[in-house]
C-alpha cells in the first residue's frame, strides 16, 4: 500500500507489524513522533500483546527495555542525541547480555553548543558497544529495516542489539511515498521471538553478573564474533527481503557505477540520495565518478568496500562527524580496510555538522575538484566559515 | 584443559548464588541486634540487596549476609537508631609501613 507519510510515521507503522510486545522510550528531538505514534497506535489498541511503558529518562527507557528483552519480549525504543548518550551505559549492557533491542535513531548532532539537528556524531559515538547499526538514505529503508533489525538481531547466531539510524528531520519529518508493508509479510518474514536465554522463574539464571578475569576476555570476544556472524546473516537476510519486497537495499554495502570510477564518494544516510543523483549526471557528462553507499557501519565491510574500490584511484569519504583528535570515524575505517591492499587517494570531507545544509553545489564542487586533481587528500572541511574564538 | 563455559547472557556462573562478592569490601556492616527496631530502612536501602528480617529470641531484628555485603556503608548511614556499625575485616587489620 504506497501512501505519502512522514518518516516517523513509516517507522512507527513498521514497528507495529513487527508486533513488539515492550516498547519504552523518553521523547527527544527529532525522535519523538516516532513514539508519539505508537503510542497512539497503542491508545487505540492497534498493538496487541504490547506494554507501552513511559519512562523519567533515556536511561530509565533503555534500562526497561533491557528488562523487558530479558524476560523474553520483543522490544523497541528510540532516542536521538544526548538521548542516545544516557543510554550508553545501558546498552553495553545490553550488547553484553546478547538482547536483540532493536533502536531507531533519530540521528543528530550532540551538545554543546545546544544543536536539535541532523548529523551523525550520536549514533557514530556508540560504534564501540557491540550493536550493529545501519543507516538508511530514505524513509522506504527506514520502514523495511525495522522488521529486518527484529529478524537479524534475533537469530541465534546473532542476538545483538540494532540500531536503526536515521537522519533527523530529513527523513523523519519528511514526507516521502512509501510503499508500507502489510501484515501478512511481515508476519511470513518475521517469527515470533523465540529467546535463547530468558529470565524464568521455572530456571533462574542471572545476566550480566561478575565475570572475573578468567573470564571476561572471553565474553567480550564472543561479542566480536557474534558481530562478524552478523555479517553474513545480515547478507541473507537481505536476500530474503529483496524476494519478498522486490527492494533490493544491497547488504553491507551498495556500490553504483564504481566498477570503472576513477572517483567514488563514499557516504552514509540521506545524502546517499544527493549525491546519486549529481554521480549520474556526471557519469552523463562522461565523468568516471562513482558511489558507494555504506549501510552496516557495524559490523564494518572491509571486504566488501576493498572489492568495490578494487579499480579506484582516488575515494572521497563524506563525514558527518568527527572523532575529536583523529581522523574522522568512516575515513578511519576506510583506511584500515584499504591498508596493505591498495593505495587509493581518501580525501575526507567533513561537512553538514549541526544540520549545516549541504547544497548539491557543493557535492558538485568537491567531487570535481578531487577528479581534475587540484586538491591534496586529507582531512579538510567544506562549508566551514572562517571563524576566530573570542572571550565573551 | 576443556574449553571455558561463558553463558550467554553474560552470567558466569549463570547463577548468583554461586558467585559470592561479599570478600571485596575491606568492612562489613554488622548490626546491634539490641537496639535494632527492625524498621526495614537497612533492607530498603541496601544496594546488594542482602540484608534480611530474622527472628531472635521473639524479636524481629536485621541480618546482614557477609556473603555479599559489599561495605558501602548505606545502611549505617540510613539507620535511626545506629544500630549498625561498620567493622574492619580481620584480614586487613594490619599495619602498613
Amino acid at each position: 500500500m504506497r501512501k505519502v507519510v512522514r518518516g516517523f510515521y513509516a517507522i512507527a507503522y513498521a514497528v507495529k507489524l513487527s508486533k513488539p510486545n515492550v516498547i519504552c522510550a523518553y521523547p527527544i528531538t527529532p525522535q519523538t513522533e516516532i513514539v508519539e505514534n505508537l503510542a497512539e497506535m497503542y491508545a487505540n489498541g492497534e498493538l496487541e500483546n504490547c506494554e507501552y511503558i513511559t519512562a523519567e529518562s533515556e536511561f530509565g527507557a533503555a534500562s526497561v527495555v533491557l528488562g523487558a528483552s530479558a524476560t523474553g519480549a520483543r522490544t523497541f525504543t528510540a532516542t536521538s542525541s544526548q538521548g542516545l548518550l544516557l543510554m550508553t551505559e545501558v546498552l553495553y549492557n545490553a550488547a553484553g547480555m546478547r538482547l536483540p533491542i532493536v533502536l531507531a535513531i533519530a540521528n543528530r548532532a550532540v551538545s554543546a553548543p545546544l544543536s536539535i539537528w541532523n548529523d551523525h556524531q550520536d549514533s557514530i559515538s556508540v560504534r564501540d558497544a557491540g550493536i550493529i547499526q545501519i543507516y538508511v538514505e530514505n524513509n522506504q529503508e527506514a520502514h523495511d529495516m525495522i522488521p529486518f533489525a527484529f529478524k537479524v538481531a534475533e537469530n541465534k547466531n546473532v542476538l545483538l542489539p540494532f540500531m536503526v539510524c536515521v537522519d533527523g528531520f530529513k527523513l523523519t519529518h519528511a514526507y516521502e511515498a512509501v510503499d508500507l508493508l502489510n501484515q501478512e509479510d511481515v508476519d511470513n518474514f518475521l517469527p515470533p521471538y523465540n529467546p535463547v536465554v530468558s529470565l524464568r522463574i521455572d530456571k533462574p539464571v542471572a545476566m550480566g553478573c561478575y565475570a572475573p578475569p578468567p573470564t571476561y576476555m572471553e565474553f567480550r570476544v564472543a561479542l566480536e564474533y557474534a558481530m562478524e556472524r552478523a555479517k553474513k546473516v545480515i547478507e541473507d537476510e537481505s536476500k530474503e527481503w529483496y524476494e519478498i519486497t522486490g527492494r533490493d537495499w544491497g547488504a553491507h554495502i551498495k556500490a553504483e557505477y564504481c566498477e570503472d570510477a576513477e572517483v567514488a564518494v563514499i557516504a552514509m544516510g540521506s545524502i546517499v540520495g544527493m549525491i546519486r543523483d549529481v554521480v549520474e549526471e556526471m557519469r552523463k557528462e562522461g565523468m568516471k565518478v562513482g558511489l558507494l553507499k555504506i549501510r552496516t557501519y557495524r559490523p564494518f565491510p572491509a571486504e566488501e568496500i576493498r572489492k568495490a574500490l578494487t579499480n579506484v584511484n582516488k575515494v572521497i569519504v563524506i563525514e558527518r562527524s568527527l572523532s575529536i583528535g583523529s581522523e574522522p570515524p568512516v575515513t578511519l575505517d576506510v583506511k584500515s580496510a584499504l591498508f596493505g591492499h591498495s593505495s587509493q587517494e581518501i580525501h575526507s570531507v567533513v561537512l553538514g555538522l549541526g544540520g549545516r545544509d549541504v547544497p548539491r553545489t557543493q557535492i558538485i564542487k568537491i567531487i570535481k575538484e578531487v577528479y581534475e586533481g587540484k586538491v591534496k587528500p586529507g582531512k579538510r572541511y567544506e562549508g566551514l566559515k572562517e571563524f576566530e574564538e573570542v572571550i565573551p | 584443559m576443556g574449553k571455558v563455559k561463558i553463558y550467554l547472557g553474560a552470567s558466569s556462573p549463570a547463577k548468583t548464588s554461586e558467585m559470592k562478592t561479599g570478600d571485596w569490601g575491606t568492612e562489613w556492616a554488622k548490626v546491634d541486634e539490641d537496639k535494632c527496631i527492625a524498621c526495614g530502612r537497612c533492607i530498603t536501602f541496601c544496594p546488594e540487596p542482602c540484608i534480611e528480617y530474622v527472628e531472635k529470641n521473639d524479636k524481629k531484628v536485621a541480618r546482614v549476609d557477609t556473603d555479599y555485603c559489599k561495605g558501602c556503608w548505606i545502611c549505617f548511614t540510613v539507620c535511626p537508631v545506629d544500630a549498625i556499625k561498620m567493622e574492619t575485616k580481620e584480614i586487613y587489620k594490619l599495619e602498613v609501613c
